[in-house]
């Protein structure tokens, strides 16, 4: 199966090992990831808290790349996939953007988690499982911009998402219930109020510690780093080191799948996961 | 001269600003449940539902020069939750484009210096250069005497060098052939010259 991919400038930097293990675990299942081609950065939460039309036409630039190349569109970054959606729901009610674009609203736009999700990808997945990941309890956090707003995102559930959980329970993963799925871990506030990150990062982690489980598994490049990079500031806050594993899911798709490199990119991470998956016997 | 407590309400604003937002702010019943869900209400000089009721009472200068509209992370929690469909959050977006055009001081600088940045590297290359535009925000936030007291600046070195050591901080920025078509996005913007 051929889609288009559009990893977004994360994925290219701090999200690296997020598009690695994308491309690594599509590899394996059969699925050809053809990059849109000259795809330009989506501008995120600065193009559209400064001017509406230029985050549109940022956005439909890379949509009219996408409807030429004629196949879905899959985005692993939440921020980019919200972005797109809303120049998607911005063309089809009727609002022409003011660059020349072939796009018609045609493409068919997936953030990652809902593609692996389907049916055809699951049982794919299923069949390819070498490495069940049983013992390994995490919770699934989800963020904000795969889910809201619903009317931009199309999303089922999403104040209780469940692809991710339906996803990692398929690896053998104990997922735990939670209440913090869709909370916010602070965002782009990242370098400008980086007390406010920790504040809300931290709150994240002690909620998942405290639901007793080994680690979080992310969906986004932006909550991942909010979630792996504040735990210094976080265990000065709380007066205690914190350590705690914040995974991508398509790194434990990736390990339950049997890659090779799931090394290369847990290593990437600033709280190494790895300890964890060697007390678990899983690498 | 006025004594300070006079307040002179504005009342063409709300028209204006429904129109510039596209949103109906008169609808609203104060509810509260915008500010319920807001992650950041916690360091908010004003709420999101005071923010509302605010601009219907014409309280322009106020409003514009609140820290909240710059703290607002736009997690769409107030746009997905509110009973009234009023899209809360591309007011705040609304508000942020007014408060820059007004000229008046901005009640935190810091997200608004961050946002140019990320812009200005994205016009430049077609795509985010993010150690370029952590050097651009560093300098132009005018942070870096009170992070090297407070220690946070070596805290921030230490994380991002771990990051450059990892692979994940790029020293040569990612240029695309179209970068002449975002140059030409970024001409159309109103407020151009800040970019």
């Amino acid at each position: 199966m051929k889609v288009s991919y559009y990893p977004g400038c994360s994925l290219h930097s701090t999200g690296l090992e997020y598009g690695e293990s994308t491309q690594e675990v599509c590899k394996i299942l059969g699925i050809e990831l053809n990059e849109l081609s000259d795809w330009n950065c989506c501008g995120a939460t600065s193009a559209h808290c400064t001017d509406e039309v230029l985050a549109i036409e940022l956005a439909t630039r890379n949509l009219g790349i996408a409807e030429d190349a004629g196949l879905d569109l899959v985005i692993p970054c939440a921020a980019c996939f919200q972005r797109f959606k809303v120049a998607e729901k911005h063309i089809l009610e009727g609002k022409k953007p003011a660059i020349d674009t072939p796009y018609q609203g045609k493409v068919p736009i997936k953030h990652l988690l809902d593609f692996l999700i389907e049916e055809k990808n699951l049982k794919g997945i299923k069949e390819k499982i070498k490495k069940p990941l049983n013992g390994l309890k995490a919770v699934c956090y989800y963020g904000c911009l795969i889910m809201r707003p619903p009317k931009v995102t199309d999303a089922k559930n999403y104040e209780n998402p469940q692809t991710m959980d339906k996803l990692l329970s398929l690896l053998g993963v104990e997922v735990y219930p939670w209440s913090y799925k869709t909370d916010c871990c602070g965002g782009s506030l990242m370098l400008a109020r980086p007390d406010i990150v920790a504040q809300l990062s931290g709150k994240l982690i002690q909620m998942a510690e405290d639901a007793g489980v080994d680690c979080i598994a992310t969906a986004c490049p932006l909550c991942q780093a909010n979630l792996d990079t504040k735990q210094v500031v976080i265990s000065k806050n709380l007066g205690r080191e914190v350590r705690f594993p914040v995974f991508y899911f398509t790194e434990l798709l990736g390990l339950a799948l049997g890659s090779g490199e799931v090394d290369q990119w847990l290593r990437r991470h600033i709280v190494d996961p790895r300890d964890l998956l060697k007390s678990k016997g899983l690498l | 001269m006025q004594p300070e407590f006079v307040i002179v309400p504005d009342h063409a604003w709300l028209a204006e600003l429904e129109k510039s937002s596209g949103e109906s702010v008169s609808i609203c019943y104060q509810c509260k449940t915008c500010s319920s869900g807001c992650p950041v209400a916690f360091a908010m000089d004003l709420l999101p539902h005071q923010i509302i009721h605010m601009i219907r009472m014409g309280l322009k200068d106020k409003v514009l020069k609140s820290a909240s509209i710059w703290l607002c992370v736009s997690c769409e929690s107030c746009t997905t939750r509110c009973p009234n469909d009023i899209d809360v959050a591309k007011i705040i977006d609304a508000l942020r484009m007014a408060s820059i055009k007004s000229g008046l001081k901005l009640g935190e600088k810091r997200p608004s210096v961050f946002h140019d940045s990320v812009l200005s590297s994205i016009k430049k290359t077609g795509r985010l250069y993010e150690l370029g535009m952590i050097g651009i925000y560093t300098l132009k936030s005018g942070d870096v005497v009170s992070n090297i007291k407070s220690g946070s600046l070596l805290e921030d070195a230490k994380v991002g060098w771990k990051l450059f050591r990892n692979g994940k901080l790029k020293l040569i920025p990612e240029r695309i052939k179209g970068k002449k078509e975002i140059r030409k996005l970024f001409k159309k913007l109103k407020r151009g010259e800040r970019v």
